[in-house]
């Protein structure tokens, strides 16, 4: 069926497309009808005097067939494999919304409300996913290109490393939701905020701070000082100006950008060794000037009552105009920080979104060939100054992002968060990560921020070790333990294998990395 | 050497050119002409300046003194990569693969200056010279052989679409076995594509058996002067660079 609508005139492609979905939806759903009627929808069970009696079990019928014939039409409508699977997802989120709302009549409403925009937001994300794949067949079958063996397959990565990714993504954005059904409000709201939300923060960090210094290659000790400005930006502006966080947002990037490029001038002919004091001092210098410049940030005393996140302007108060009493449940804490989870998430994969375009287009390329060899990019003809620069302003705009992020999640800062010690963790997560690898960064940082909670956690070693034990006091000796293992078995970090970023379509399978370097 | 395309019109002529390391006076004085169609070489010791000499056409170190007109236009003081995309193409010493990347990866490094809808068809016309590379073209930079990396430094310089092509010292460790391909391939790309090459070796056997024109290069300062066939008959060539004799 699909074949059929595909080898019609281009104008009614798409709505053919649709119409032939439906109509495997429709077939798919009647088989399931059928299947299910004597399987699930008749149940034989035995009554007290031993009788056998027919139980029916409509809505179970109702149920999986909408179930089937739904997936079944996103996967239809879908035509890369990624695109169908977090379709599907969101469909089976929805339907569970749905599900749960019928049988489970208490169940708590924000659950079910989250449930079906995790499911929308899913369901709208395999859509983009699946454009961006027609747009690159658009541009793949160009005339232009004489034959078969260079159409240019810029998918990256394997299908394996794509399904982690997926799973990854839909544990993430399952992850409040699962919590807050399982532990209810007050027990769900360590997890979301101190674990979740702090963990994705770094992870933005991390991510920002991979473009510097895992694919330009340019050792950033001061990275901390981009996340300050952002911060500081929505700080300053909305508590001076009454700005929204939702224009300050930007505003913070763009700030932190223009920093990155201030920055980025002076230093463009230095590398390695010199290029890190110099940045290190320059993260030094912002944290100095945030702590000494009293009438503007009020010193180390800081910035206090930033105004809070809204729900694109409904507060999260118990007032009648808060987000609670709009949408008619019941006013709870946890939702901002459920709001906040979703917020970092979506910057988060903003970041890693870029980062991946990026990295298949000229510009990408070019941070990487000058990580590996700058002469050799100048005799190519490459603008190193400006490629370094943008590379720069791009990294410290995701940092500004970051710290426009921190700074309506705490709604306090002062100029202690932006140590040169938060700089260096962020550069750890990097090369523990595997520099240059998104994954391995995102692992590098939910164990690291997730370890350091976890410590917490560990009361019940008091009664083995007395109750002056305290293993968070620990925790720069795991780390360093940590380290040194790593030093040993994986020095190049945790995923340090670089797959590249384009490839052709027909892919030869010559193992590089087996092949000894050779000369001669 | 047959000549057919070779016009006395100079592409690239160094006048007077000087260029300093801090105070160290790297290269004195130095003229050197290149022709249109042309495969000159430039011969000299270790440490003698060659490469600091196909440096300065590429802008660092800058040419303190002098001109280096290419083109009837005097690019002394232009950055690297607008030298670069004036159409002068460089396989740089020591051959500069970019080592993590793949093999078509470093090609498409050569192509980013390009109009995107060429390099396919650039692709194949490297690969027609180079079919090894076309073998290994998702293999990683760094574990190519040394004799596959140079093949890759001059394929992805050619991806700049050049029409002066500079090397240097592309038979730098490899076999003879291998030099003499690489040799080769300069050859034909000058006789079947017209390519102007300027080529540093300290080889000077081969370099002058395959140049048109050579020049020799001493603490600084071109020395001498001539034909490949010429140089390779002096008495003073052959002491200083054949010694061991081929
Ligand atoms: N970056 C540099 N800084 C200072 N001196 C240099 C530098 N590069 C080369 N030199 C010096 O310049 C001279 C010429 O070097 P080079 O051009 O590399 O010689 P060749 O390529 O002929 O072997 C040598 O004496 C070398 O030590
Ligand atoms: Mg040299």
């Amino acid at each position: 069926m699909p074949d059929a609508a595909a080898s019609d005139a281009v104008p009614s492609k798409t709505q053919n497309r649709f119409i032939a979905a439906l109509r495997d939806a429709a077939f798919v759903g009647l088989i399931t009808a059928g299947l299910s009627f004597p399987l699930i929808a008749l149940r034989a069970e035995a009554d007290m005097n031993n009788h056998l009696e027919l139980q029916q079990r409509w809505s179970w019928l109702v149920s999986a067939t909408i179930a089937m014939a739904a997936s079944r039409f996103i996967a239809s409508i879908f035509d890369r494999l990624v695109a169908r699977i977090v379709g599907v997802t969101g469909v089976w989120l929805i339907l569970f919304a749905g599900g749960t709302a019928y049988y489970a009549t208490d169940t708590h409403p924000g659950v079910i409300a989250g449930c079906v925009l995790a499911g929308l937001i899913a369901i709208g994300l395999a859509a983009a996913l699946n454009r961006s794949s027609v747009d690159a067949g658009r541009t793949e079958t160009r005339p232009a290109e004489p034959s078969r063996f260079y159409r240019l397959d810029t998918s990256g990565g394997s299908l394996a490393g794509n399904l982690i990714s997926i799973a990854a993504l839909g544990c993430a954005i399952a992850f409040p939701l699962v919590v807050l059904a399982w532990l209810g409000p007050q027990g769900s709201l360590k997890w979301i905020n101190n674990y979740g939300v702090q963990i994705l923060i770094y992870v933005m960090l991390g991510w920002g701070l991979n473009i510097v210094v895992g694919l330009a290659g340019l050792l950033d000790l001061g990275y901390v000082a981009f996340y300050a400005v952002g911060c500081y930006a929505y700080a300053l502006l909305a508590t001076k100006f009454g700005l929204s966080f939702w224009l300050c947002l930007p505003l913070a990037g763009v700030l932190a950008a223009f920093w990155g490029i201030l920055l980025g001038f002076p230093v463009l002919r230095l590398r390695g060794d010199y290029l890190a004091i110099v940045t290190l001092a320059f993260g030094e210098i912002i944290n100095i000037v945030l702590t000494n410049w009293v009438d503007l940030t009020n010193g180390d005393a800081g910035i206090p009552s930033i105004p809070r996140i809204t729900f694109f302007g409904l507060p999260f108060t118990a007032a009648d105009d808060g987000f609670a009493a709009r949408f008619g449940i019941e006013f709870s804490p946890i939702h901002r920080n459920i709001f906040l989870f979703y917020l970092i998430l979506a910057l988060a994969l903003l970041t890693n979104f870029v980062t991946l375009r990026l990295r298949r287009l000229p510009i990408g390329r070019a941070w990487e060939a000058l990580r590996e060899d700058e002469i050799a990019c100048r005799s190519l003809g490459i603008n190193t100054t400006s490629t370094k620069l943008t590379a720069f302003a791009l990294g410290a705009m995701f940092g500004g992002f970051a710290g426009a992020f921190f700074a309506v999640r705490q709604g306090f800062v002062n100029p202690n968060s932006f140590t040169f010690s938060e700089s260096a963790s962020i550069l750890a997560m990097v090369v523990l990560g595997g520099m240059g690898s998104q994954i391995g960064v995102a692992l590098a940082a939910a164990v690291m921020i997730g370890g350091t909670e976890l410590l917490r956690e560990l009361d019940f070693l008091k009664v083995l070790f007395g109750a002056a034990f305290d293993p968070s006091q620990y925790r720069m000796l795991i780390f360093g333990f940590g380290m040194v293992a790593m030093m040993i078995w994986k020095p190049r970090g945790l995923v340090s294998t670089r797959s590249p970023s384009i490839f052709l379509k027909q892919r030869k399978a010559i193992a590089g990395a087996l092949v000894k370097e050779g000369h001669g | 050497m047959t000549a057919q395309s070779i016009s006395s019109e100079a592409m690239l002529d160094l006048r007077g050119v000087e260029s300093c390391y801090g105070n160290i006076v790297a290269l004195k004085k130095v003229d050197l002409t290149v022709n249109r169609g042309e495969i000159v070489t430039l011969i000299g010791a270790n440490g003698a300046g060659k490469s600091t000499l196909m440096m300065t056409i590429f802008g660092t170190p800058r040419a303190r003194k002098g001109q280096i007109i290419y083109e009837g236009r005097d690019i002394a003081g232009l950055p690297a990569h607008e030298v670069a995309r004036l159409g002068i193409a460089q396989s740089p010493e020591g051959r500069r693969i970019f080592a993590r990347m793949s093999v078509y990866e470093n090609l498409l490094m050569g192509a980013a200056l390009g109009d995107p809808s060429s390099t396919a068809g650039d692709l194949e016309r490297v690969f027609a010279i180079f079919p090894r590379l076309k073998e290994r073209l998702t293999q990683r930079g760094g574990t190519l052989s040394g004799g596959e990396q140079q093949m890759l430094a001059i394929a992805r310089a050619l991806m700049t679409r050049p029409r002066l092509l500079l090397l240097d010292e592309p038979s730098l460790g490899l076999a003879p076995l291998v030099v003499k391909q690489i040799f080769d391939v300069i050859r034909d790309l000058n006789r079947r594509d017209g390519l102007t090459v300027f080529l540093v070796e300290q080889n000077a056997y081969h370099a002058l058996r395959l140049a048109h024109r050579g020049y020799v290069i001493v603490n600084g300062r071109i020395t001498m002067s001539g034909t490949g066939a010429e140089l390779l008959a002096r008495p003073e060539i052959r002491a200083a660079y054949l010694e061991g004799g081929h």
